[in-house]
């Protein structure tokens, strides 16, 4: 196995080899010295274009949207104490891409570019906080499970209702994209309004990861060592709200791939979820960055969608952890 | 001196009274039992007594201090809990699980430093459990796992322990175990509240009993005093035997 203090600088080096390589690749070959002088300005206008307006945006989106996901699977993991949580199963990227078509079906999102990021994160907050006040009646988390595949149906159903309703074909296409999840023809722009509430959530949930590794003992005992716990869960969810929001105003909702990352890290922590999430979200960015690369890559004639391609990474993986769980561990 | 007082002490759900009136005070150096039939209250009133639960009347004074006004972490910095259930939601390491003791110290899991790195050593050591220490929990018996709870309990170092029903589910030997090692904590200074069911080694190793039925404290003082024949059949509905130290238990009235 390899020693916990090698895994934060192999993320990092992964990382930054699958950005460089998600600007290399692509329908237009970029040599390695063209790619490197558009990258620090030089090489000519069209060279510069394709890396600075296309790829490395859609890179970086793709990172970052995979970072929040997994810092929210891995917080959400260690609040609920199950592995199998995540913003996706939990119904939290489906409420908040609903409220974002909801947005932009209504022209709310035209009044101001916030208004997306906004709605995404409230619906984003909403799903955390249900899921949150069930688990305060609950012990069971096959209770809280099936609470996220009712969200996730009844935002499903809402989408659904929008897409029946559409006024025409064009925005009948934007709203598959959100259902669906794409980082395709991201700016900066784009970026810039989500990364904010990104990084919010993400330094709430790192601020507060202590009291993940507290959760560790049960919510009695945890509360016994000194947690309060509920600072703890709405420091949780607010963080996890605000993150998976933004990831999804960027991105629309791509599944599972908070539960991948944080499953393959958990070893090399200790199975500490505080541990965990820092290392979540670089390997949930990495795998998003390479998923999208393949996106790019493969010769469909139309292109494939990146939360497609994560769910079929991503839902055979939660099928098989449900799988592992040994009966009487809820 | 650190010592728990607890006065007057109510806790109602919905409308079932679940403590009534109850009164009692833990201090250091002593090892208390606390015993009576299930449903007697004994959660809800430890749980009240650290302020874990919310009470309809009295109050919970720790160190002289009311215990609502104290955070959480300076409460768990003068009483470590142990409680009836306790799942390990993941399979930590034995150290890192004994490590959770200093939360209340700020120590963050896995880079323990100075005190609290010695306070998980000597918890470790009192509980014979310093070559598992790597282990992962789920890989434990139950009795060793009782211990890494235990030892997660002595980690706090802190003045007072309340323990519920430690030895649960634990064979003979290893409930005699767990109790000397409460027993070695008492010695050592602290003061223990723990709830048990066998009466036999509650009169063996406690200094005080405190007897619940429905919600009330019904005596309170040294086995000698308040281990009685009547005192089984009112408590518990049995009828029993007491020849010196020996409880022959002899069937339900």
């Amino acid at each position: 196995m390899m020693r916990d203090s090698l895994l934060m600088p192999a993320l990092i080096i992964a990382s930054v080899i699958a950005l460089v390589a998600a600007c290399f690749l692509g329908s237009t070959a970029l040599p390695a010295d063209r790619l490197l002088s558009a990258l620090f300005g030089g090489a000519n206008a069209g060279d510069r274009l394709v890396v600075w307006q296309i790829r490395l945006p859609r890179a970086i989106a793709a990172y970052i949207v995979g970072a929040a996901l997994g810092i929210s699977g891995a917080a959400l993991q260690g609040l609920l104490r199950n592995p199998l949580a995540e913003p996706g199963v939990l119904g939290v990227s489906a409420s908040a891409s609903l409220m974002a078509t909801f947005s932009l079906y209504y022209g709310i999102a035209t009044i101001t570019p916030w208004a997306l990021p906004i709605a995404a994160i409230i619906g984003a907050l909403t799903a955390t906080a249900v899921i949150t006040i069930a688990a305060l009646r609950t012990q069971s988390v096959v209770t809280l499970i099936l609470i996220g595949v009712g969200l996730s149906s009844f935002a499903g159903a809402a989408m659904s209702l929008l897409m029946n309703l559409a006024p025409n074909p064009f925005s009948l296409s934007d709203m598959i994209n959100w259902m669906l999840g794409s980082v395709a023809n991201r700016s900066f722009d784009e970026i810039r309004l989500a990364a904010p509430f990104i990084l919010a959530g993400g330094l709430i949930l790192f601020a507060t990861r202590r009291g993940l590794s507290a959760l560790t003992l049960g919510e009695e005992a945890a509360s016994g060592i000194g947690l309060d716990l509920r600072r703890q869960r709405i420091a949780t969810v607010v963080g996890a709200g605000l993150a998976t929001g933004g990831a999804v105003a960027l991105a629309g909702a791509i599944g599972f791939v908070g539960i991948v990352a944080p499953h393959i890290i958990r070893p090399f922590v200790g199975h500490d979820p505080a541990r965990s999430l820092i290392p979540s979200a670089l390997l949930s960015g990495l795998i998003l960055v390479v998923a999208d690369i393949f996106v790019r890559l493969i010769p469909t004639s139309s292109e494939l969608k990146l939360g497609v391609v994560a769910a079929l990474i991503g839902a055979p993986a939660f099928v098989w952890i449900a799988m592992q769980r040994r009966a009487g561990n809820d | 001196m650190t010592e728990l007082t607890v006065k007057n002490v109510s806790v109602h759900a919905d409308k079932s009274m679940l403590v009534d009136d109850a009164s009692f005070a833990l201090a250091r150096g002593e090892f208390v039992a606390l015993l009576g039939p299930n449903g007697a209250g004994k959660t809800s009133l430890i749980r009240a007594a650290m302020g874990l639960q919310d009470v309809s009347a009295g109050q919970r004074l720790l160190g002289g201090a009311d215990v609502t006004t104290l955070s959480p972490a300076e409460r768990a910095r003068q009483i470590a809990y142990l409680p009836q259930t306790r799942p390990l939601a993941w399979p930590n390491s034995v150290r890192d699980v004994v490590s959770l003791g200093r939360f209340s110290h700020g120590a963050p899991l896995g880079r323990l430093k100075g005190l609290d790195a010695e306070a998980v050593d000597r918890a470790l050591q009192a509980c014979g459990l310093s070559d598992l220490a790597t282990r992962k929990t789920n890989t434990l018996s139950g009795g060793e796992l009782a211990r890494v709870h235990c030892a997660r309990a002595f980690a706090a170092e802190a003045p007072l322990l309340i323990a519920d029903e430690p030895i649960a589910a634990l064979d003979p030997r290893q409930q005699f175990r767990i109790l000397d090692l409460i027993k070695s904590y008492v010695d050592h200074g602290g003061g223990a509240l723990v709830v048990l069911h066998d009466i036999q080694l509650a009169a063996r190793y406690a200094s005080r009993m405190i007897w619940m039925k429905d919600g009330r404290i019904v005596a309170d003082g040294p086995p000698a005093d308040t281990l009685t024949p009547d005192r089984l059949k009112d408590i518990y509905g049995v009828t029993a035997r007491i020849e010196g130290t020996q409880i022959f238990i002899e069937g339900a009235v």
